[in-house]
C-alpha cells in the first residue's frame, strides 16, 4: 500500500512537472529566434514578440523550476532504498545537471530579464540563447539518469549492487540518445504548439495588420518538419526499446503470443492484464513488425513467452506491466501526434495560399490544439515508465525494493494531500495567468532599443 | 586528502555557499514587508535580488545531488528520514520561489499582499527547517543498523536542530538586511540599516551560544576557538559598520558569520554524516555511506572543471546588478507601468 502510494505520489509530481519543462524548452527556443530576428533586422514587432513570449516564458518557467525541486528530493524521500543502491552511478548525472545546466539557466535568466537596460543587445541575445543551452544541456543529464535506468550499461555489478565504471557508456547509451533527440524534439513541438495557439487566438480577436503574422507563420514553419522528424525518432526508439525491453514493446500491442508477422491494432474494446482476447476492430497487417523491428516480417515476442522468460531467469513473480495502460498510451501519443501534424499542415497548405489569418475555421483549430501536447506528452511518459514496470532499474532492481522503509502510509497520505493541494493551486494559478497574458494587447514597443537613453535607468519592472 | 574527505569538504562548501547567498535571499524575503513599507519599497527590496535569487538556489540542488551522488547513503537515510519536515520545505520553497514571479502579474492589492506573505513565511520557514536538519545530522537521531531512521516526524525536533534552525533565520534575517543596505538607497536604505544595526548585536549573542552548544554536543569542551570569536565579533561591529559608508564591510561580516555557522557544524560532524543516537556502532559515516571511487573521481573532474566557470558568471552577474536600487525608482515606474506590461 505505501509502494502503491510512492508511486502515485512520483507519477502525479513528475506528470505535473512534465507539463511546464516542455513548454519551457521549447519557448525559450522560441523566444531566442524571436529575438535574434529583431537583432538581425531592427523590426519593432519582432522586439514587442519577443517581450510578450518572453514573459508566457517566465511565468512558466516559475513552476518548472519549483516542481523540479520536488523531484530531486524525491528520490531521497520515497525511494531510499533505490537511493542508496544506485546512487553511485544515477546521482553523478543529477550532481552534472545541477553543475552544468541549472545555473547556466537560471542565471542567464536573472541576465535577461534583468539585463534589458544593462547588457549590451549582443550580449542581451547571447544570454536567452544560453538559458535554451541550460534547458538542453538539463534535458541531457536527467534523460541520461533515466535511460539508465531503462537500459543500464557502464556497471558492473559488485554483491548485486550495480557500481559506475563507465560515465561514457552511460552518456552514449542509445536509449539515450534517442530518447533526449526524441523530448527535445518534442518539447519544441509544444512550445510551438503554443506559440501558434496564442497567435491564432489574437488574430481571431484583433483585427490587421497583426505582428502575430509572424509568430503564426514562425510556429507552423517549426512545428511540422520538427513534429515529422520527432514522430521518426520516436519510432526508432521503440525499436531500441523493443531490443532491451521486450515487454514494455510487447504489452503496448497487447500482444500475448508471439507473431511474425505482426499487425498492428488501431483500436480494441477490453483487453488488459486478465482480458489476453480483446475485441480488434482494425488491424494493419506488418505494421507492428515495421514499428517494432523495422522489417517486413520482423518477429515480436508475445508477453506469455516473456512472462516465462523473466520467471525462469529472475525467480517467480509477474513480469508483465500494466497492458492496458500500455496499450492506449501508445495510440493515444501516435493519434494525437497525428492531428497535431494535421492542424500544421492545414496551416503551411493556407500559408501558401495567403489564406491564413482569414480563415476562422483553421484558428479556432489552432487555439484548442493547444490542449493535446500536454496529454500527448503524458502519454508518452506513461508508455515509457509504466512500460518499465515491475522494475525500477531494467532487470536490477524490483520498484517494490526501492521504496523507502521509514516512511509510513500515514507520511504518504500527508504528502500527497499536500502535493496535490500545492500542485494544483499551482496548475491553476499558472494557467490562469498564462491565458491572461496570452490575450492580453501586444505591448508597445519600449522606445525600440530598450538601451536608448531617451529613458531614465531604471531597474526591471518585472517584479 | 582522500576523495571521500574532499567530497565531504566540497558538500560542506556547497551548503555554505547556498547559506551564504540564497542566505540573504531568505533575509530579504523575510523582510521585505516589513523593510519597504509601501508597495514600491517592496518592490524595491525584492529587485535587490531579482536577478540572483534563482541562481542562488541551485546551491541546494547542486548540495543535495553531490550527497546522492558522493554518499548516497547519507542522502537516502536523511532525505527519508527527514520526509515530513521536507515536505513542509519544500511547500515553503514551492510558494516562495513562484511568490517572486507572480507576485507582480496583478495590479490588485489583495493578490499582492497574499504573495508578499507566502513570500515571508516561506523565506522563514526553509532557513529554519534546514538548520532543524543540519543541527540534527550532529545531534543524533535514531538510526538503526541498517541505516534507517526509526523516529517519527516529533523526534526530529530536537533542541539542538531547533535552535541551530532559529539561528540560521536570525543570521539570515542581519544577512539579508546588512544585503538590502548594500544594494539599496534612500528610505530603504535607512530603514535597512536601522534593523541590521538593532539585530546583529541579539544575532551575535544567538551566535555565540550555537557555537558553544555545537562544541558541547560535539564533546568538546565549551569555549568557542579564535575564528568563532572573531565572527560573533564581526557581527557585533555590524552596528558601527552599517550605514556609515562601510556597508560592504558590514555585509562582508554577515557573510563571515553566516559561512561560519554553518561550518561549524561540519566540521564537529566529520569523519560522520549522520549521528545515531541509538548506538555508536550505527553512525552514518564518509567510509560506510560513500560511492566507490571510480564515481567520485569522475564528479571530482566535473566539479573542478564546472565550479569555477559557474563561480566566474556567478561572480559577473553580480557586477552586472551592481547598481543600488530605490524606492523613487519604482514611483516613477508605477506611471509608466502601461508601457512595460511585458518582460
Amino acid at each position: 500500500m505505501t509502494l502503491d502510494l510512492a508511486r502515485w505520489q512520483f507519477a502525479l509530481t513528475s506528470i505535473n512537472h512534465f507539463f511546464f519543462v516542455p513548454v519551457t524548452i521549447g519557448l525559450a527556443f522560441l523566444v531566442a529566434m524571436l529575438q535574434t530576428s529583431f537583432h538581425r533586422t531592427n523590426k519593432p514587432e519582432f522586439l514587442r514578440l519577443t517581450r510578450f513570449f518572453g514573459t508566457l516564458l517566465v511565468i512558466n518557467v516559475a513552476v518548472g523550476v519549483v516542481t523540479g525541486l520536488v523531484q530531486e528530493f524525491e528520490f531521497g524521500m520515497n525511494w531510499s532504498a533505490y537511493s542508496r543502491m544506485v546512487g553511485n552511478v544515477f546521482g553523478a548525472p543529477l550532481a552534472m545537471e545541477g553543475l552544468a545546466a541549472f545555473f547556466l539557466e537560471s542565471t542567464f535568466l536573472g541576465l535577461w530579464i534583468f539585463g534589458w537596460d544593462k547588457l549590451s543587445r549582443r550580449v542581451h541575445l547571447l544570454s536567452i540563447w544560453l538559458v535554451f543551452a541550460g534547458t538542453i544541456l538539463s534535458a541531457a543529464f536527467i534523460l541520461a539518469a533515466n535511460s539508465w535506468m531503462q537500459h543500464p550499461v557502464g556497471y558492473k555489478l559488485v554483491h548485486g549492487q550495480p557500481q559506475l565504471t563507465d560515465i561514457w557508456a552511460v552518456m552514449t547509451n542509445s536509449v539515450f540518445l534517442w530518447g533526449f533527440t526524441h523530448v527535445v524534439l518534442d518539447s519544441i513541438v509544444t512550445g510551438a504548439v503554443v506559440m501558434l495557439a496564442v497567435s491564432a487566438w489574437q488574430l481571431r480577436k484583433r483585427s490587421q495588420p497583426n505582428p502575430f503574422n509572424h509568430t503564426l507563420r514562425l510556429s507552423l514553419a517549426i512545428l511540422v518538419p520538427v513534429l515529422l522528424v520527432d514522430m521518426f525518432v520516436g519510432s526508432e526508439l521503440g525499436v531500441i526499446e523493443a531490443r532491451y525491453q521486450p515487454m514494455k514493446i510487447a504489452a503496448s500491442e497487447a500482444q500475448w503470443s508471439t507473431c511474425r508477422p505482426c499487425s498492428f491494432s488501431l483500436f480494441q474494446i477490453g483487453g488488459g492484464n486478465n482480458d489476453h482476447t480483446p475485441i480488434q476492430i482494425f488491424s494493419i497487417p506488418h505494421l507492428l513488425s515495421l514499428l517494432a523491428t523495422n522489417s517486413w516480417n520482423g518477429k515480436v515476442i508475445g508477453l506469455s513467452p516473456l512472462q516465462a522468460q523473466y520467471a525462469a531467469k529472475y525467480g517467480p513473480g509477474n513480469y508483465v506491466p500494466n497492458v492496458f495502460i500500455q496499450y492506449w498510451s501508445m495510440r493515444v501519443m501516435a493519434y494525437l501526434a497525428g492531428l497535431i501534424l494535421l492542424v500544421g499542415l492545414a496551416g503551411l497548405l493556407l500559408m501558401r495560399k495567403k489564406k491564413v489569418p482569414r480563415n476562422r475555421w483553421f484558428l479556432l483549430a489552432a487555439t484548442w490544439v493547444v490542449i493535446l501536447p500536454f496529454v500527448m506528452n503524458t502519454a508518452g511518459w506513461l508508455l515509457t515508465e509504466s512500460g518499465r514496470q515491475p522494475w525500477v532499474v531494467q532487470g536490477i532492481l524490483l520498484t517494490k525494493h526501492g521504496v523507502s522503509p521509514s516512511v509510513s502510509f500515514t507520511d504518504l497520505v500527508i504528502s500527497l494531500v499536500a502535493f496535490g493541494l500545492l500542485y494544483t493551486a499551482l496548475a491553476v494559478i499558472d494557467a490562469v495567468l498564462m491565458i491572461r497574458y496570452s490575450r492580453r494587447e501586444l505591448a508597445t514597443a519600449p522606445a525600440a532599443g530598450t538601451d536608448s537613453d531617451a529613458q531614465p535607468r531604471v531597474p526591471s519592472m518585472l517584479y | 586528502m582522500t576523495l571521500v574527505s574532499l567530497w565531504f569538504l566540497i558538500i560542506a562548501l556547497v551548503w555554505t555557499g547556498f547559506f551564504v547567498l540564497e542566505g540573504f535571499d531568505f533575509g530579504v524575503g523575510m523582510l521585505h514587508g516589513v523593510l519597504g513599507g509601501t508597495e514600491p519599497g517592496r518592490r524595491a527590496a525584492i529587485n535587490t535580488i531579482g536577478p540572483l535569487w534563482d541562481g542562488n538556489e541551485v546551491w541546494l540542488v547542486v548540495a543535495g545531488a553531490a550527497m546522492f551522488a558522493a554518499f548516497p547513503g547519507w542522502y537516502a537515510t536523511m532525505f527519508s528520514g527527514f520526509y515530513l519536515a521536507l515536505v513542509l520545505l519544500l511547500g515553503a520553497l514551492m510558494v516562495r520561489g513562484t511568490s517572486f514571479e507572480y507576485r507582480g502579474k496583478r495590479d490588485r492589492p489583495a493578490w499582492r499582499d497574499t504573495w508578499s506573505g507566502l513570500l515571508t513565511a516561506g523565506s522563514l520557514l526553509a532557513p529554519f527547517l534546514i538548520g532543524l536538519a543540519l543541527g540534527d545530522l550532529l545531534h543524533g537521531l535514531p538510526i538503526s543498523a541498517g541505516h534507517e531512521y526509526t523516529g517519527s516526524f516529533w523526534t526530529l525536533l530536537q533542541p539542538y536542530g531547533l535552535f541551530t534552525g532559529v539561528t540560521l533565520v536570525v543570521l539570515c534575517a542581519v544577512h539579508g538586511a546588512t544585503f538590502i543596505t548594500l544594494k539599496s538607497r534612500g528610505d530603504l536604505r535607512q530603514r535597512a540599516a536601522r534593523l541590521g544595526r538593532n539585530l546583529s548585536p541579539i544575532a551575535a549573542l544567538i551566535l555565540l551560544g550555537f557555537v558553544i552548544w555545537t562544541h558541547s554536543i560535539a564533546g568538546k569542551g565549551l569555549l568557542p576557538n579564535p575564528l568563532e570569536i572573531a565572527a560573533v565579533l564581526a557581527l557585533f561591529a555590524v552596528v558601527w559598520l552599517i550605514g556609515d559608508g562601510r556597508d560592504g564591510w558590514s555585509f562582508a561580516a554577515t557573510t563571515i558569520a553566516v559561512a561560519l555557522a554553518v561550518l561549524s557544524i561540519f566540521s564537529e560532524l566529520y569523519p560522520r554524516l549522520m549521528v545515531s543516537s541509538t548506538n555508536a556502532a550505527f553512525n552514518l559515516t564518509i567510509h560506510n555511506s560513500a560511492s566507490p571511487s571510480y564515481p567520485l573521481k569522475v564528479m571530482t573532474v566535473v566539479a573542478l572543471v564546472l565550479l569555477p566557470v559557474v563561480v566566474a558568471y556567478t561572480a559577473w552577474t553580480y557586477y552586472v546588478f551592481r547598481r543600488r536600487i530605490s524606492d523613487k525608482d519604482f514611483e516613477a515606474a508605477k506611471q509608466r507601468r502601461d508601457s512595460h506590461e511585458h518582460v
